[in-house]
């Protein structure tokens, strides 16, 4: 049986590793060898294992083992625009999540306020239309535990997010197959995640009708060019391109659609973010209204240099990364030597649709010896541009101010 | 694979639709044949760890691991307070009432503000 121990411990990795019942298990597992990252966090615990104890995965950050958070390693952002599958970051909130699925009995059910239910099988889906897209996912909590006060959640690097080639059938397609009825507001997506404790809230989430029909939400069953990892969602999810995860429903099995407003906890409680410019606000301000968090915004990463990296004086500096433009494309990226006091462009690399990554790279010199304080910022098409100061709301939802990375030049 | 992705771009990414100039039809080709899978997840093994954490470990293992706690920051004891009136509102976390102040108390001791 493999285990994983999640979590900074309490007493010293020494004692909890000799200590009691779970010292002993422990020297049978894998875990034994487990090596640790630091992550860039506010504040300690900053330490994370990393895991090739989950299927279907190569290594990841482990954030929590049941239900799995398992944070994508920077340096694999380095490598190109699309996330390879078996490094893609994983997020559940229940634990119940079923280790088999049978392709021939599955079911997607689409119900509710529509002309006629429907049970669609794998192959009826799969007989509609295909259509393929690029596009970023990424966690509405994505640098959580860089927020400034720290706050309750999962406690994320920058590394809850990843970009994927996505192949699958249009939502609006299926809605039409259905036949939605007039006076219907919502459609609410449900997968086959269940809470260990019956009471607790399902995870489902809503769109706008107009939203789902819009013709670019999809029901994805392919990742990169194969069938999702079953911790991805496995054998269908949602993809709800330049809007954060929450709504990318894994294992969909269920479509409801709603003749009023879902007033469910992960919609109106859960997942909603001050209705203010960048999602913003100060520690302990009250009055304040929330909506349910939607659109990305821009944000843009050096991934060939980590801070405190040594650079040489002489000749050019090849400093490379990935940007996205939220549910914009990218328009420019720019790089900052000096601490954002001055910006050049740079360079952009294929533009694979508005929704993914874009690579981006500049030749630098640098004028002189000495550290330096380089910045990168990203201004989508609609001319949306990254803050230069951080944002702030109690779940630490939408981080996406200028990245700083402290090189020396020697 | 990289190949692969841009000869299929090559002839499908290019029907440029206004407003959908991302969202291409695909080819027949692209798509996996799925099969029916099995996995195992790992086992958490952690408890919380202490003379002080029985409460804690009968109470807040049922729906996440340990680690959902233990990678949390140190927080103050008013927060921590909403956290586990938070488990047993918002998500019907079957704590027994006589648990909730060694709970808290575990929680301030080890992973409060100091
Ligand atoms: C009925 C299930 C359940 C039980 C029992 C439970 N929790 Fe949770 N807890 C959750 C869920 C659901 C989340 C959110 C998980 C996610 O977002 O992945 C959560 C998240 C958390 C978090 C992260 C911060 C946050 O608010 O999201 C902390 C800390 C936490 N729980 C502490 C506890 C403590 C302490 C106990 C024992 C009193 C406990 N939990 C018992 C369901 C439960």
């Amino acid at each position: 049986m493999r285990s994983v121990q999640d979590g900074a411990p309490l007493i010293g990795r020494r004692a909890v590793l000799a200590g009691g019942a779970a010292g002993l298990a422990l020297a049978h597992s894998r875990a034994l060898a487990q090596t640790f990252v630091r992550l860039p966090l506010g504040s300690s615990p900053r330490a994370r294992a990393l895991t090739k104890d989950f299927p279907q995965k190569g290594e990841m950050i482990l954030q929590r083992s049941r239900p799995p958070l398992l944070e994508t390693p920077f340096a694999v952002f380095d490598k190109g625009v699309l996330t390879p599958n078996d490094r893609f970051y994983v997020r559940w909130h229940y634990s119940d999540i079923p280790t088999t699925v049978d392709v021939d009995s599955f079911r997607l059910k689409v119900h509710g306020h529509v002309e006629h239910e429907l049970s669609l099988s794998l192959s009826e889906l799969m007989a509609l239309p295909h259509v393929e897209m690029t596009a970023v996912n990424q966690c509405s909590g994505n640098s959580r535990g860089l927020f400034a006060p720290r706050v309750a959640g999962g406690e994320w690097g920058n590394g809850a997010m990843g970009n994927a080639r996505w192949t699958g059938v249009r939502l609006s397609d299926v809605l039409k197959k259905a036949g939605v009825k007039p006076g219907s507001v919502q459609v609410r997506m449900h997968g086959l995640e269940k809470p260990p404790v019956a009471a607790s809230p399902p995870f489902r989430k809503s769109l706008a009708l107009d939203h789902a029909m819009d013709g670019e939400v999809m029901i994805a069953f392919a990742m990169n060019g194969e069938a999702l990892p079953l911790l991805n969602g496995f054998p269908i999810r949602m993809v709800v391109p330049g809007w954060y995860a929450t709504y990318w429903v894994k294992m969909l099995s269920d479509l409801e659609v709603l003749d009023k407003p879902d007033t469910n906890f992960w919609m109106a409680t859960a997942y909603t973010i001050p209705d203010t410019p960048h999602a913003d606000m100060m520690p302990g301000q009250t009055g304040v209204k929330f909506v349910p968090i939607n659109k990305m915004v821009p944000r843009s990463f050096i991934t060939n240099l980590q801070s405190g990296a040594k650079l040489p004086r002489q000749g050019k500096s090849l400093i490379r990364g990935i940007a996205f433009g939220g549910d914009e494309g990218v328009k420019t990226v720019e790089l900052s030597l000096d601490g954002g006091r001055n910006w050049a462009a740079a360079r952009l690399g294929k533009d694979e649709g508005k929704f993914s990554f874009r690579r981006w790279e500049a030749d630098v010199t640098f004028p002189k010896p000495g550290d330096y304080m380089l910045q990168v910022r990203c201004t989508n098409t609609a001319g949306i541009v990254q803050p230069a100061v951080p944002n702030w709301n109690p779940a630490g939802f939408m981080r996406n101010v200028i990245e700083s990375t402290r090189v020396t030049v020697a | 694979m990289k190949n692969l992705l841009a000869r299929h771009c090559a002839r499908f990414c290019v029907v440029a639709i206004a407003g959908l100039a991302c969202l291409s039809e695909a080819s027949a080709g692209a798509v996996p044949k799925l099969t029916t899978i099995t996995v195992s997840l790992p086992d958490p093994l952690r408890q919380f760890q202490g003379a002080d954490a029985a409460a804690i470990n009968n109470n807040c293992l049922v729906c996440h691991s340990a680690g959902m706690v233990l990678n949390q920051p140190a927080m103050n004891k008013a927060t921590w307070t909403v956290e586990v009136n938070k488990m047993i509102n918002a998500f019907k976390a079957p704590v027994q009432k006589a648990d909730v102040p060694a709970i808290i108390a575990y929680l301030v001791k080890h992973k409060g503000t100091r």
